[in-house]
């Protein structure tokens, strides 16, 4: 079956199997490996990607069910010259080690600062419960979120 | 000549909070994993494993799975043309079934096929019978039956001291699993000449080499083990798992091969942290001095030795902790069961007994009517004692007066999120509330060895290279998330001044062993090595130029520069390469006693745990430690090491645990097997002592 979806703006074609997630088109059709496969039952949210407008676990999307839809991954977050703020306050906070979450952090966290440019500690821990890593033990994501809310909020640090 | 002085400052030294220079990739998404790669013409690999913990194979057909269409080798224990076990330190374990499996998940065939669901219908396709067999799980069963991997009996001081005071407990501890979030995954690229490119994410790749070499029946050379990105290891990756198969399988077929475990498929797919069964008898001087420990610690090392009989000996000769003891008697078992193998974990051994002792700490200080930080004061090892288990006397620091003080003036902060519901126990769930909760604060102290012990010949090695725009170091030292790459680049800056460090990982036969990324060692050894050959570099540039002095403007001769360091980068020397080793250990004698450990490290924490005692609801609020450390080479890295390794310990306390059933593991997914999550995290404050070891 072909499917058309509009991946980090631009109209991608994929041939699926039956069995397919949105996860396996995007790693292993469309060379875009950066959403990651570290559960693939939804529980670590390393596969996080935006699905029209909503952050979902890429490895339980029905690939036939994102024909028509529109998708951001990881790779659709800064650009070559400049980097998104919220990767720049992971990498500014240490909140990346193996990196193998990272992916999935980027882009719950850079959807949660898209909706509250300035969440509190509670409302980043909650927005990103989903979202399991296993090196750094969360706190210094926190911290370079928390910076990154503060430098929103007009709170230079 | 002279040369017009540029000023211009290395940044990113040592003791700076130096970028990694990984970081902007792994954040864009483009760093490159062993689960991302592929290759032209590649096939897919998968493994047919045992649904029993313990049976025999009556009958084997492959044929089945050959018929499926794109399917391209089905191989089993014949097809292994050399060796036909593994292991790193006992070669025990089948790298295919030899007709018993010995635990759950054993792999019994492998398959290579032209996508991963023709690989998957073609191991589910095989056609196996076993004949079950009753497994053996109980490890106090195993010891009855002398099913033993290892047993130590250390006996220290005189055995018929008594105190006045005395208290018992038995504790025990759960399976855990490292659960790295990057799977087993690697891909394998035959030569064409016999022989195999492995690309693979792995804490010790010269280890695979010779293993992989071996159950091949080739040359090492010809085993080429190149490091491929790795997504956290924690021990995981010590042993081997599909590293035999895929070059089995690439050479059978003569095309690249990649496989890539599943979750569940990785729960079995590595070993695990040994579970602990521990009786503890404490008796003490009424004014706490402690008089004699006896302990009998009772490890499960499963099906296949792995490091188990390492594990053992750590767990032993930490039996007692970072306290002073006249009078031991510690018997450390570890035995072998029909349980999944377990192996190296982030502290191997160590965190077992550290419960275990630390638990009888705070009863004692209870018998005693004394403060618990008081108990453990009065008792502190330090310098120029012995250790109570081994006798082997303390060279230069151990801070452990210092890490118990310096926590103990720690203000505990005010808890700014009481009030918000993801800090209670249970959670937003709303399961208590604050009134129902009772809160209570802990305090346990930590030791540890750091290196390879007993006599084991640890060694790493490093080649720097100066190029036309700075220096390359060359090395096969895995980084697995921990920072060794920054750590390395800081080194050399600081060393040679010069900014533009590159860290090549390369391959086995590119440079020598640098020994396993684990036991606390890559730091020190892999970073030794680099000082070192950084050093001897710098002495060498001086030499050939006759200069007295080396900055970031170049080299100076009697006060005049005299060339830049640019002009040096271009005219070489070019390569300097060095072994580094730490000092020798040696083995114990009968007693468990001698000079088995490189040195020690120390560290003191401190929680706050709020719990719903009608519910038994436990909410880690806060983890409070000062941490013996050495020197700080990079302070955002070692916070980072340092809380990391405190969530997986909270992880282990409140909520992980392989739960076994006759040997079946019942949660082998991330649904069922609990890992902290943000709404679990406890808020962290780290502090260091900084002390200078006896060596490096």
């Amino acid at each position: 079956m072909r499917i058309t979806i509009t991946i980090n703006g631009i109209d991608t074609e994929a041939d699926i199997h039956g069995p397919d997630s949105l996860l396996d088109v995007l790693r292993d059709q469309l060379a875009l490996p950066g959403s990651k496969n570290a559960c693939e039952q939804g529980e670590c949210g390393s596969c996080s990607v935006v699905l029209d407008g909503d952050v979902v676990c890429a490895c339980l999307v029905m690939a036939a069910d994102a024909a028509g839809s529109t998708v951001r991954t990881v790779e659709g977050y800064g650009d070559h010259e400049v980097l998104h703020p919220v990767q720049e306050a992971l990498l500014d906070g240490g909140g990346v080690q193996c990196g193998f979450c990272t992916p999935g952090f980027v882009v719950a966290a850079a959807e949660l600062f898209d909706a509250n440019p300035t969440p509190t500690s509670e409302e980043i821990r909650e927005a990103l419960a989903g979202n399991v890593c296993r090196c750094t033990g969360y706190g210094a994501i926190l911290r370079g979120l928390e910076d990154l809310a503060a430098r929103n909020a007009g709170d230079v640090p | 000549m002279t040369y017009t002085e540029q000023i211009r400052e290395v940044i990113g030294g040592i003791g700076t909070s130096a970028d990694r220079p990984d970081g902007i990739p792994k954040v864009q998404g483009n760093f490159a994993y062993s689960s991302d790669l592929s290759a032209h013409g590649m096939l897919w690999g998968a493994t047919l494993r045992s649904p029993h913990a313990h049976a025999r194979i009556t009958r084997l057909d492959i044929a089945p799975a050959l018929r499926i269409n794109g399917v391209h080798a089905v191989l089993t224990y014949d097809d292994v043309p050399g060796v036909k076990t593994f292991g790193m330190i006992e070669s025990d374990q089948p790298v295919l079934s030899d007709g018993t499996v010995r635990y759950w998940g054993e792999p019994v065939a492998i398959v290579a096929a032209e996508d991963p669901h023709a690989a998957s219908r073609a191991a589910a396709a095989i056609g196996v019978e076993y004949e079950q067999l009753e497994p053996l799980v109980e490890p106090e069963a195993a010891e009855h039956r002398g099913e033993l991997f290892r047993r130590l009996e250390i006996r220290s001081g005189d055995q018929d001291l008594r105190g006045d005071v005395v208290v018992e407990g038995f504790y025990e501890t759960g399976m855990q699993d490292q659960a790295p979030l990057g799977p087993e995954s690697g891909l394998a690229i035959p030569d064409g000449e016999g022989g195999v490119d492995l690309y693979v994410a792995t804490q010790w790749s010269h280890e695979d080499r010779r293993q992989i070499a071996a159950s091949l029946g080739v040359r090492e050379d010809q085993a080429r083990v190149h490091l491929s990105g790795i997504g956290g290891a924690f021990g995981a990756r010590e042993d081997v798992s599909l590293q035999i198969h895929l070059c089995l399988l690439a050479l059978h077929t003569g095309r690249p091969v990649k496989m890539v475990y599943s979750r569940t498929e990785s729960f079995v797919g590595h070993v695990h942290r040994h579970p602990s069964m521990m009786w503890y008898r404490h008796e003490a001087a009424r004014d706490g001095t402690l008089i004699r420990v006896e302990a009998k610690l009772l490890l499960d090392g499963g099906a296949y030795t792995s490091s188990s009989p390492a594990v053992i000996a750590n767990a032993a000769y930490f039996a007692v902790g970072p306290y002073r003891c006249e009078s031991v008697a510690i018997d450390g078992v570890m035995v072998r069961t029909n349980n999944p193998p377990c192996g190296a974990m982030r502290g191997f051994g160590a965190v077992q007994a550290c419960f275990g002792y630390e638990s009888q700490m705070d009863r004692l200080a209870a018998a005693l009517e004394m403060d618990p930080l008081e108990l453990r004061l009065h008792n502190a090892l330090g310098p120029g004692d012995a250790m109570p288990t081994t006798l082997q006397h303390i060279e230069g620091s151990l801070p452990t007066r210092r890490v118990i003080e310096q926590l103990r003036d720690m203000p505990i902060p005010p808890d700014a999120g009481a009030s918000h519901p993801l800090h209670l126990p249970g959670g937003t769930g709303l399961t208590t509330q604050p009134h129902h909760t009772l809160r209570g604060v802990g305090y346990a102290v930590s030791l540890k060895n750091l290196m390879f012990s007993e006599a084991f010949d640890d060694f790493t090695e490093v080649r720097l290279i100066l190029t036309p725009v700075g220096v390359e170091v060359e090395t096969a030292a895995a980084e697995v998330g921990q920072g060794l790459v920054t750590v390395c680049q800081q080194i050399v800056r600081s060393v040679l001044k010069m900014q533009h460090v590159a860290v090549m990982f390369v391959d086995t036969s590119t440079v020598g062993s640098a020994g396993s990324t684990s036991a606390s060692r890559q730091t020190q050894m892999t970073g030794g090595a680099v000082h070192l050959a950084a050093t001897e570099l710098r002495g060498q540039i001086l030499t050939e130029y006759q200069g007295d002095d080396l900055d970031e403007r170049g080299v100076w001769r009697e006060g005049e520069l005299i060339m830049t360091l640019d002009e040096v980068c271009e005219r070489g020397p070019t390569t300097h390469h060095v072994q580094f080793r730490h000092p020798p250990t040696e083995g114990p004698d009968e007693h468990g006693h001698g000079h088995l450990h490189v040195d020690f490290s120390i560290a003191a924490h401190r929680a706050v745990v709020d719990v719903d005692p009608e519910l038994g609801l436990v909410h880690v609020v806060r983890v409070d430690t000062v941490q013996d450390v050495g020197k700080v080479l990079n302070p955002r890295a070692l916070v980072g090491q340092i809380e990391g390794g405190i969530m997986q310990g909270v992880g282990l306390a409140v909520m992980e645990e392989l739960i076994l059933d006759r040997g079946v593991v019942r949660n082998a997914n991330f649904t069922d097997y609990l890992l902290p999550t943000f709404a679990d995290a406890p808020e962290v404050m780290a502090e260091f002592v900084e002390e200078p070891s006896h060596f490096g």
